[in-house]
């Protein structure tokens, strides 16, 4: 047991003492594993961060909420048997609420109806246009999870009458009446006055293409006798109770849904259930195919700084061959010497793993202050696996240059010049 | 194969126990598609405490009888007991096992390592046998004490002249308390005046007794020796005491 303790670490000193004595070798060897761990760490954060971003977005939909539609949210190559479906209408929702009140146990708990079109607000002057504008009733408060920054969701009272007032997302508030409170003040909505009574928290866009700032709600009836009724936009948006019944919960709204369509059995659903998992589904392989890419390019850039620890491995085991038989004939035994260019590689590695970590640490800092928003985090998980990879690396690369050292003949070795 | 040195004419050895017992020994190399034969049965006995000189032209298989005494080599056949144990059949590392005990080497070149100081140096059989730390140190520095280096182990070879570097070697071959010193040309490096030095050495080694093997192809450096073996052709051709 001593034995091999005395051996290692003499190894260590040895492998020190070399690195020390070819610095320029050691340290153009170095870079690609510099290279290497650098590139990797920094994809490895980047895919964390997509997935993350992922997350965030998804979490914007509603983890909580499902959407019956006249379409599916993935794609579909049979268009004809969509496109005839009846949309949602206002009836539906009330149907579909009396259907949940009445069950027993139910895993849904409010169905509010919601129509959308594109519109153009001005006030005072300033106008933006495009902007998502949504008419619902005042149940779409008890949906949505987003907060106000200022105000609030119109009533049930200002829904029913049809009262010409809205909501702003928090993007829009800003272009119309920048650096002030909105609330209280009016907008015009393709022309007829709206009085904003709330203003949405900020959210951010969904994966970097809709922005959930960039919209208006206003009461369904206002919406109605305005805009008219665009049907392929309309939804049922169905609160659940528990996100972990997620499933339980959709086929629940598919029966009742299926009630309130007056459908009979054997018949193909005349709308579509939607949810969260649906983009997931999709989204899932598009992440992995995104990591399994970035991690084998950056894998590559490792690939090639092992190969230099390789070469410069069987160099040091060609120029010290008369070395490596001295050692032998004082009773160097295989082991001894197999550890001894072995160390002498990871040692390479640890060096340079340990340099590209700081380095990553310096490019995270830089990122940090360029994009605050970007989710990168130097973790201990990240040194603990730069280091695994690391040594991984040196002991992949030196086992062939260190095992055919190891198994020289000592009487050719020491007779090499 | 029998010897050609008619067992009569050898003189009376030393009666130490027996260290190197070799019997009909012989070495078959594959060079291409030519087998050379640089042993072709040679039987040899040595006893504690003697001193040994083997001889020959180059070619003659002195490198490789040389090679199997310091059980750097195993021979293609006949036997070999070193200490009494048959080391033919020997694995490397159980080779390497015995080098490290048994055997201590002088090589022509030193082969000191370059960037490790003295003391390093001859501590290294010591680390190679699991020897801790501390009585490392002390053993290495008597060893280097007794060969009149005392005052230079922390010099790195590049610090030191040929006949020191040799005495390094020479405190490295000693420090495991050896039962064999086997000496490979230990002058042939060395200008003559240094070259006496470190035959006087190996006297003193041999005075405190100490079991030395010189190969060596001068003739002046094989007198200091008290027996000198002569090969030819792969065999002995002569094994005689000097006077």
């Amino acid at each position: 047991m001593g034995r091999i303790i005395y051996e290692v670490t003499e190894s260590i000193r040895i492998a020190m003492a070399q690195i020390r004595a070819n610095k320029m070798r050691s340290a153009l060897t170095m870079l690609g594993v510099v290279i290497g761990i650098v590139a990797v760490t920094l994809m490895g954060t980047a895919i964390r961060g997509i997935d993350i971003g992922f997350d965030r977005s998804l979490a914007m939909l509603g983890d909580d909420v499902l959407y019956v539609q006249k379409w599916p949210w993935h794609n579909v190559d049979d268009w004809w048997n969509y496109v005839d479906r009846t949309p949602m209408h206002p009836e539906d929702v009330a149907k579909l609420n009396r259907i949940i009140a009445g069950a027993t146990d139910s895993q849904l708990v409010l169905a509010v109806f919601a129509d959308a079109r594109s519109s153009t607000l001005k006030a005072e002057g300033l106008m933006v246009s495009g902007v998502f504008t949504r008419g619902t009733t005042a149940d779409y408060g008890r949906i949505v999870t987003t907060g106000f920054s200022e105000g609030r969701m119109f009533s049930d009272g200002e829904s029913d009458a049809a009262r010409q007032v809205c909501v702003l997302g928090y993007d829009v508030a800003q272009a119309l009446f920048p650096g002030r409170s909105s609330v209280g003040s009016t907008v015009k909505v393709e022309g007829e006055p709206f009085e904003v009574i709330g203003v949405l928290d900020r959210q951010g866009s969904f994966l970097g293409l809709f922005s959930f700032d960039n919209q208006m709600i206003m009461p369904l009836g206002a919406y109605r006798k305005y805009f008219g009724i665009r049907d392929d936009n309309t939804e049922i948006q169905v609160k659940i109770k528990d996100k972990t019944r997620m499933e339980d919960a959709r086929e629940e709204l598919t029966g009742a849904m299926r009630r309130v369509r007056g459908q009979v059995p054997g018949e193909r659903d005349n709308f579509s259930v939607n949810g969260q998992q649906a983009f997931k589904k999709q989204l899932d392989p598009i992440k992995q195919g995104i990591a399994f890419a970035g991690l084998f390019v950056t894998g590559l850039s490792l690939f090639v700084g092992a190969i230099g620890i390789m070469n410069i491995t069987f160099v040091s085991v060609k120029e010290r061959t008369k070395e490596i038989g001295t050692r032998k004939a004082l009773g160097a035994r295989r082991r001894t010497i197999l550890l001894q260019f072995l160390i002498e590689a990871v040692s390479i590695c640890i060096l340079g793993g340990v340099i590209g970590l700081g380095l990553t640490y310096l490019l995270f800092a830089v990122i940090r202050s360029a994009a605050p928003s970007f989710p990168i985090e130097f973790s201990v998980v990240l040194v603990l696996v730069s280091m695994l990879v690391s040594v991984l690396t040196g002991v992949l690369s030196g086992i062939i240059p260190a095992w055919g050292a190891s198994r020289l003949d000592p009487v050719v070795a020491l007779r090499y010049e | 194969m029998i010897p050609p040195a008619p067992v009569e004419s050898r003189p009376a050895r030393p009666v130490g126990p027996l260290v190197i017992a070799i019997e009909g020994v012989t070495k078959l190399y594959q060079m291409g598609e030519e087998t050379i034969h640089a042993l072709r049965g040679v039987t040899l006995e040595i006893r504690r405490n003697e001193y040994l000189a083997i001889m020959g032209p180059s070619g003659s298989g002195k490198s490789t009888l040389m090679n199997m005494l310091g059980c750097l080599d195993t021979p293609t056949s006949g036997r070999y007991e070193f200490n009494g144990i048959g080391v033919a059949g020997m694995t490397d590392d159980e080779l390497a096992e015995i080098r490290n005990r048994e055997i201590g080497f002088v090589f022509q070149t030193f082969n000191l390592l370059p960037r490790s100081d003295a003391l390093r140096n001859v501590e290294l059989p010591l680390i190679y046998g699991g020897v801790p730390a501390l009585e490392r140190h002390e053993r290495a520095r008597q060893a280097l004490q007794d060969v009149g280096l005392g005052n230079r182990i922390h010099h790195k070879p590049n610090e030191l002249s040929g006949g020191q570097r040799q005495r390094v070697a020479i405190a490295r071959a000693l420090v495991n308390r050896p039962s064999i010193i086997l000496a490979d040309e230990p002058t042939g490096n060395l200008d003559s005046k240094t070259g006496v030095e470190i035959m006087a050495l190996f006297e003193d080694l041999y005075e405190q007794g100490n079991t030395l093997i010189v190969v060596t192809h001068e003739e002046s450096v094989a007198r200091h020796a008290r027996r000198i073996i002569r090969l030819h052709d792969g065999l002995i051709e002569s094994d005689a005491p000097v006077e």
